[in-house]
């Protein structure tokens, strides 16, 4: 048989990545042992600290922020048949326009102006890093998994310079931007809480977390609602019935990718106009990344997309609490779960997808029959 | 008995195959004798590929034993397979296109890290074996410089190179002329004298009749019946394969030509080479008339088909539609489906459909900016649901269920849907390429029903299909292609198989007739 047996849907999406996570905590648990702490209650901590409190799930919502944003750019250009590694540039240059609004308007003007400006130019400047890549790729072949890798290094040697020499707050040490004006602050969840009389203790999760809740929505409308996300989809899965039934891959690719990239440039709104309230080195600090992950664990879709991006999010908050009450584990741990997730959601999928489908043989019926077709030698 | 003594070639003893409710072979046994040709027939899902991937050890059978000589095999694997003398030769041929015919043949079998010493081994075995059985292949040529037929060669060399004593034949003729299909028919034939015993797997009854000594129908998963071939006939054959009698010819009413809809004039399209695979060709298609274009696969049709389509752009001539020079104009498929020409095209699964889309996405392929599926940029998902259900429903389509993935129906199913959605926009001009490739029987007597009563009702067809059988059945006037040009013109009562494939091989007529 194939290599993607077909699973019951709730077991697909549901069962599957439980069963991928547990299996990516155990071998964590171990390497956790190895180190000399228990994984018991290393698994304790970390959930506790992602979740325990109303500071954790602040702390884990706001990191999920900026995981929604950037595994939605990952998924859209998914959609179109691109795999997009380049949401990290494309995050830290969206973050440098929304940043440069802050900058030029936040004391100026009043947040419901700031705030849609700087949607806009973060989306304009994320579509923008983007384009390049897209270009390239609908014109003249080159691979986008290629030029967008690429593209994060120029991204990241760009900001540097711009923060190093131009940006800078003059007589300063540490490569920042002044601080912003106060209008251009998005208010703290708990802020708007407390104007609602519900205390909910400070935190950074700020309003940046609805936006991107709407991101996802918007997504999903556009991709399973419109002519636009049909043709998307179309070019996506089949080049040839694409250019068939009358529809441009490249244009698709190039209006993809400018989609992917104002996504992921998104990020800004909640890293800097949310929470550091300057423009500062490496800020997006690997969300671009872990943004490829959530999209792979959330099935490209927007609701997947969401829990996944909370996962990440629990991992990031639970794991520097870790690290913080664990002499010997550093934060670096934190990066070997999350790609011990990554390997099992990803690369190790039908490791535990074959044998939960035989427990489903009536399933099977569905999948296409092997008829004519040689079946691939396994 | 005679069968008593001499052990069957192969034996197959209750093969029993489920994929999870499908049960593709439900206890089949059934025997090849040594030096004979068995034919295995039956319609596409019948079971037939199931079964000889057991027998060619890519599938593990659930239950039921495998004799080969007499003897039981554990078929876990191709090599074991090989090692109990099966070969295969694939439909689609499993060639390095970039290696000599020597290189093809010793793959897997170098025998030792060193290559020349396999070599030389294999260049003195293989010059045997070419004059054993008459099958000569240029050894040194690069396997992509060969024509398809003696690539078809090749694959049988390897098999009887690793000491195939049984050889499968999955479909051999799709890609031949009828004169390269005969050529093939002597090769299995002298195959057969010498003691190997040949199984051939086909769905085209003519070659059934020709050359099988004993053949075996299956349908849905069993056996539905074993004959001596020469005591049975192709409807006989049909009837058992579909369970029904079929017509194996559509009746039609001789063809009333109207008014030229398409006129193609000196099109020349070339591929991303710039080699020309249609070179200067003209013709007109009329309304209420079907033309059909036959040849060997791979003479420019498909080229031909995807600029009219306007998939491939031609390097030089023109296309008329509706006073338009689609060339000249760079109209692009969109534009001309909205001049009412509409386009199945030859390879479903690679531009037809979207497999993983469900078959209402797949009913508007083509069709999704139209007002019927749309308000606004707005999918209209109810209309979309409707109109689906009412091409199933016209279309004979099952199960009629749109939400269902378009890979979870049947190849016949597939192209009525794909016909379905081409028609119910009631266009001028209809392209159909291969109309009933990978098709049942069943759908084919529908389909070929469906396009003569478009012609009938003053539509213009043309049809390129590699099946001469479908061409002839089909077609009011017949076009074959050689080598990118149109090298003769009949009409239907002139045509006869003979013509058709001198003409097909590339031996010009004196004109159209």
């Amino acid at each position: 048989m194939s290599a993607s047996a077909k699973l019951p849907r709730w077991a697909e999406r549901g069962l599957l990545p439980l069963i991928n996570l547990a299996a990516a905590l155990i071998l964590s648990g171990v390497v956790v042992k190895i180190l000399g702490e228990s994984p018991w209650a290393a698994l304790k901590l970390l959930v506790s600290g992602a979740l325990g409190t109303q500071e954790g799930i602040g702390y884990t919502l706001y990191y999920a922020t900026n995981f929604i944003f950037t595994g939605l750019g990952v998924a859209v250009a998914y959609h179109a048949g691109l795999f997009n590694i380049g949401c990290e540039g494309q995050a830290y240059v969206g973050g440098l326009g929304s940043g440069l609004v802050a900058l030029w308007l936040g004391d100026r003007a009043p947040l419901l102006v700031v705030l849609p400006v700087a949607i806009m130019a973060g989306a304009a400047f994320g579509a923008a890093w983007a384009l390049i890549p897209a270009w390239l790729q609908a014109r003249r072949g080159s691979h986008i998994v290629i030029t967008t890798i690429m593209f994060n290094f120029i991204a990241a040697s760009l900001m540097t310079y711009l923060l190093v020499n131009v940006l800078i707050k003059p007589g300063q040490q540490s490569p920042e931007s002044r601080e912003f004006g106060a209008n251009a602050f998005l208010p703290a969840a708990h802020e708007l809480f407390a104007k609602i009389g519900i205390t909910f203790s400070p935190s950074p999760w700020n309003l940046a977390f609805a936006i991107a809740l709407l991101a996802a929505a918007l997504v999903w409308v556009l991709v399973w609602r419109t002519r636009w996300g049909y043709a998307l989809r179309v070019a996506g899965q089949n080049q040839s019935a694409a250019v068939y039934a009358g529809i441009s891959p490249s244009r698709i690719i190039i209006q993809a990718m400018l989609l992917s990239g104002a996504l992921a440039g998104c990020l800004g709104l909640n890293e800097l106009l949310g929470s550091q309230h300057r423009i500062l080195i490496d800020f997006p600090s690997g969300a671009g990344f872990v943004g490829i992950a959530v999209a792979l664990m959330g099935r490209n879709h927007p609701v997947g997309i969401l829990v996944a991006a909370v996962l990440f999010g629990a991992l990031a908050q639970g794991g520097s609490q870790l690290a913080f009450d664990l002499p010997k584990i550093n934060r670096d741990m934190v990066v070997v779960i999350q790609g011990l997730v990554i390997l099992f959601c990803g690369a190790l999928e039908n490791v535990f997808r074959t044998p939960l489908a035989k427990l489903w043989p009536g399933r099977l019926a569905r999948s296409p029959q092997p008829s004519g077709g040689m079946p691939v030698p396994r | 008995m005679v069968e008593k003594s001499v052990a069957p070639a192969l034996e197959l003893r209750a093969i029993d195959k489920r994929f999870g409710t499908v049960h593709a072979n439900r206890s089949l046994s059934f025997a090849v004798a040594p030096g004979s040709i068995h034919g295995l027939i039956g319609e596409n899902g019948a079971g037939k590929s199931t079964l000889m991937n057991i027998v060619y050890g890519f599938h593990r059978a659930d239950s039921g034993e495998i004799y080969v000589h007499g003897r039981r095999v554990d078929l876990g694997s191709p090599q074991d397979a090989i090692r109990a003398g099966i070969g295969m030769v694939h439909q689609h041929f499993m060639l390095v296109e970039n290696f000599t015919v020597l290189e093809n043949v010793v793959l897997g079998v170098e025998g030792g890290a060193l290559l020349a010493g396999g070599l030389a081994r294999a260049r003195r075995e293989l010059e045997k074996l070419a004059c054993d059985y008459a099958l000569a292949v240029p050894l040194d040529t690069v396997v992509s410089e060969l024509p398809v037929g003696l690539q078809q060669r090749v694959e049988i060399l390897k098999a009887l190179y690793r000491g195939a004593q049984i050889l499968i034949l999955d479909e051999p003729t799709a890609v031949l002329t009828p004169q390269e299909a005969d050529a093939l028919f002597n090769m299995l034939r002298r195959l057969r004298d010498e003691g190997k015993s040949v199984i051939l797997v086909t769905h085209k009854l003519r070659e059934i009749m020709a050359i099988t000594d004993r053949v075996t129908v299956m349908r849905q998963g069993v056996i539905v019946g074993e004959v001596v071939t020469a005591t049975t006939s192709p409807r006989e054959l049909a009837e058992k394969m579909v369970g029904r009698a079929v017509l194996l010819r559509v009746e039609k009413k001789l063809a009333q030509p109207g008014a030229t809809l398409l006129a193609v004039r000196d099109l020349e399209v070339r591929d991303r080479l710039g080699v020309a695979r249609v070179k200067g060709v003209s013709f007109d298609l009329r309304a209420g008339e079907i033309v059909g274009v036959a040849g060997v696969s791979g003479n420019g049709q498909s080229e031909l088909l995807e600029a009219l389509a306007g998939i491939r752009l031609p390097t030089r001539g023109s296309i008329t539609l509706q006073h338009h020079d689609l060339v000249r104009e760079h109209l692009g498929p969109r534009e001309r489906r909205a001049l009412g020409l509409a386009h199945v095209p030859e390879d479903r699964l690679r531009m037809g459909v979207v497999t993983n889309f469900s078959a209402e996405d797949n009913a508007i392929l083509g069709y999704h900016d139209r007002a019927e599926c749309t308000r606004g940029g707005w999918l209209d998902r109810a209309a979309i649901r409707k109109a689906c259900e009412g091409k199933m429903a016209a279309h004979d389509v099952r199960p009629p269920l749109p939400s269902l993935r378009i890979a979870a129906f049947s190849g016949g199913n597939q192209q009525k849907l794909v016909l379905a959605r081409e028609i119910d926009v009631d266009p001028r001009v209809l392209l159909v390429g291969q109309p009933t490739r990978g098709v049942d029987i069943g759908a084919i007597e529908f389909i070929h029903k469906k396009l003569v009563a478009l012609r009938d009702a003053g539509k213009a067809l043309l049809i390129v299909s590699v099946e001469l059988d479908e061409i002839l059945g089909l077609a009011d006037r017949i076009l074959v292609m050689n080598a990118g040009e149109i090298v003769g013109e009949l009409l239907r009562a002139d045509a006869t198989e003979e013509k058709m494939g001198l003409l097909m091989a590339g031996v010009k007529s004196e004109g159209p007739a």
